[in-house]
């Protein structure tokens, strides 16, 4: 099938569109569209005009950068959490894992990326004004890193370590080692290496 | 350890051809360009998941076919290992051990050591320095999965550096500490390859010189040494001591990445003076201290291919690398030449187990030691 002329310009309009976005080829993008176009009427409406409500009224809230509907998003909100301590994420898919695991009762601070030369991300793109005003006003007491293991992970924990390793706060990083369900005959190197070094008291297993 | 079996498919020159090979030694005879060095080629293959010569996979397919498939059986320590990799066109690679599937290349590795010695070896002599780290590289990452981990940070932290630096440029400013984020994931790999490759290089010097020696029958003196700025400097110091020269180069001029060894006769680069029989006899002197080397880490006698080496050697020379390989420390050898008599005669003065094979349009077996016998 050549995709490089369309019967309908209106038709070659949209799949540009939807070929623009991250993981969609050509191809999918003209299946989406012959699909929108097989569909009701108002429910096409009701599909562009939830991307555009998505655009126009989309917020990040004013204390930890989230994306939200609210001024304050609802995790920095709810009275029942720990405001002085702060996960630090890359994004919000991060802060949607670590609410899955019911396990984490602090607040986040998302920086909207990680320091990558090749991506054009410095320093002084990460958004760290809001994290910078709470510690100043002494409301922290941990910062959990928890970017991913990556080398600009790595390297945006160690920028922000040395950041704030002058304030009163200790700075933790979430442990890296042998994932659960794993064999250890065929966890790398790397990877046993660190569980071995970070090992834990057998007792805290049972707790949790 | 050795190779019994072969068969391939669609490989190179190849459309369909079977191999039962002498434990010892195993000669291929042919012309030029009839396949003996592809042979050899799809048994590096069984070793490194990839060609000596072709790092694209799928170029490596009979021309206007869809795929190829290499089949082996290794015998290792009495067990039988069938090792096999299909490449298809448009398709991931697969590669399998007793019908089992890697996930990574790199886990396959390091089992069946082979090494290879070739008239495209000269490129170490008259290729720039990444050539010689290749082989430096080639040689402990088969052993020390750590080293190639290191590897790669160096390079990916390389990248982002060299890359800030060019950003600095074009926006024409200048941030220190944004910098030494990226210096602070260099210096540690830095300082773990660099002792890797110190303690490499002066392991296989003294090997190297008394192969030399051997083979040249004392002749010249030869000399190799690890050349790289972390001698005498820490890569920590290199890159302060770099940083304005690196602002204005826009790249980082020092470190590990610029490592090169140094290959010498009688004190002068063998680039420069070395005849081409010299350079030759260097080359398979270092390709034969690679060898031992190899034995020595992972204590298994890697397999030895070597194409096409008698061309260019004088008699003497040719006498002496049958006198240095008849030798019952090396195990499973395979020579390609294209000169019949001389292999012949070759194999007339060696009390070994052996099979000569004709390669032309259909494969043959021309003759084993047992006939001789
Ligand atoms: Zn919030």
């Amino acid at each position: 099938m050549s995709l490089h002329r369309f019967p309908s310009k209106l038709l070659e309009e949209s799949v540009e569109e939807f070929s623009g976005l991250p993981g969609i080829g050509k191809k999918t993008a003209l299946r989406l569209v012959l699909h929108l176009l097989r569909q009701d009427v108002n429910d096409v409406r009701q599909f562009g005009n939830s991307i555009i409500r998505l655009k126009e009224n989309i917020r990040y809230c004013k204390s930890c950068n989230n994306i939200s509907d609210t001024e304050i998003c609802e995790i920095c909100a709810d009275t029942g959490r720990d405001k002085s301590t702060i996960c630090v994420v890359e994004n919000i898919q991060d802060v949607m894992a670590i609410e899955n695991t019911n396990q984490y009762f602090g607040i986040y601070h998302v920086l909207g990326g990680i320091i990558s030369p090749m991506n054009g991300i410095g320093p002084d793109e990460l958004n760290t004004d809001l994290l910078d005003e709470k510690i100043k006003k002494g409301e922290v007491k941990e910062l959990i890193l928890a970017l991913s293991t990556t080398m600009e992970g790595d390297t945006t924990n160690f920028y922000l370590y040395r950041k704030y390793q002058g304030e009163d706060i200790k700075i933790t990083t979430l442990a890296r080692g042998v994932s659960v369900g794993d064999e250890i005959e065929y966890a790398d190197e790397v990877t046993l290496g660190r569980s071995l070094i970070n090992r834990t008291l057998f007792e805290n297993n049972l707790s949790s | 350890m050795y190779l019994q079996k072969l068969s391939l498919f669609n490989f190179k020159n190849y459309t369909e051809a079977q191999f039962d090979f002498s434990k010892k030694l195993n000669c291929l005879v042919g012309n030029n360009g009839v396949g003996k060095t592809n042979l050899l080629d799809a048994i590096y293959y069984m070793s490194y998941t990839k060609s000596y010569f072709n790092p694209v996979d799928s170029q490596n397919i009979k021309h206007e076919e869809q795929y190829f498939l290499i089949k082996s059986n290794f015998s290792v320590g009495g067990k039988d290992d069938l090792i096999t990799c299909t490449v298809q066109k448009n398709k991931n690679k697969k590669f399998s051990r007793n019908k089992k599937d890697y996930k990574k290349m790199a886990d396959h590795i390091g089992l069946i050591p082979v090494v290879m010695v070739s008239p495209a070896d000269s490129a170490l002599v008259t290729e720039g320095s990444e050539q010689r780290r290749k082989f430096i590289d080639g040689v402990i990452s088969q052993y020390d999965r750590r080293y190639l981990d290191d590897l790669i940070s160096y390079n990916r932290a390389l990248r982002q550096r060299n890359q800030l630096l060019k950003n600095f440029a074009r926006e024409g400013k200048f941030n220190q500490a944004s910098l030494e984020l990226w210096d602070q994931q260099l210096i540690e790999p830095a300082g773990r390859i660099f002792e890797k490759r110190l303690e490499f290089v002066t392991e296989l010097i003294p090997g190297f010189q008394a192969y030399y020696n051997s083979i040249s029958e004392g002749k010249e003196q030869v000399g190799l040494s690890y050349r790289s700025s972390l001698h005498s400097i820490t890569m920590d110091e290199l890159l302060i001591a770099n940083r304005e020269k690196d602002r204005i180069l826009q790249y980082t001029s020092g470190g590990i990445h610029k490592d090169d060894l140094d290959l010498r006769l009688e004190e002068y680069p063998i680039k420069k003076l070395g005849s081409q029989g010299q350079q030759k006899t260097y080359l398979l002197a270092l390709k034969l201290a690679k060898f031992d080397f190899i034995k020595k880490q992972t204590g298994k006698t890697p397999v030895l291919l070597l194409d096409d080496i008698f061309d260019k050697f004088d008699a003497g020379r040719v006498k002496q690398i049958i006198k240095l390989i008849s030798n019952p420390d090396y195990g499973q050898i395979f020579i390609s030449d294209t000169h019949q008599t001389r292999l012949e005669n070759m194999l007339g003065t060696l009390d070994v187990d052996y099979k000569v094979f004709r390669i032309n349009d259909s494969v043959s077996e021309i003759s084993t030691s047992d006939q001789v016998k």
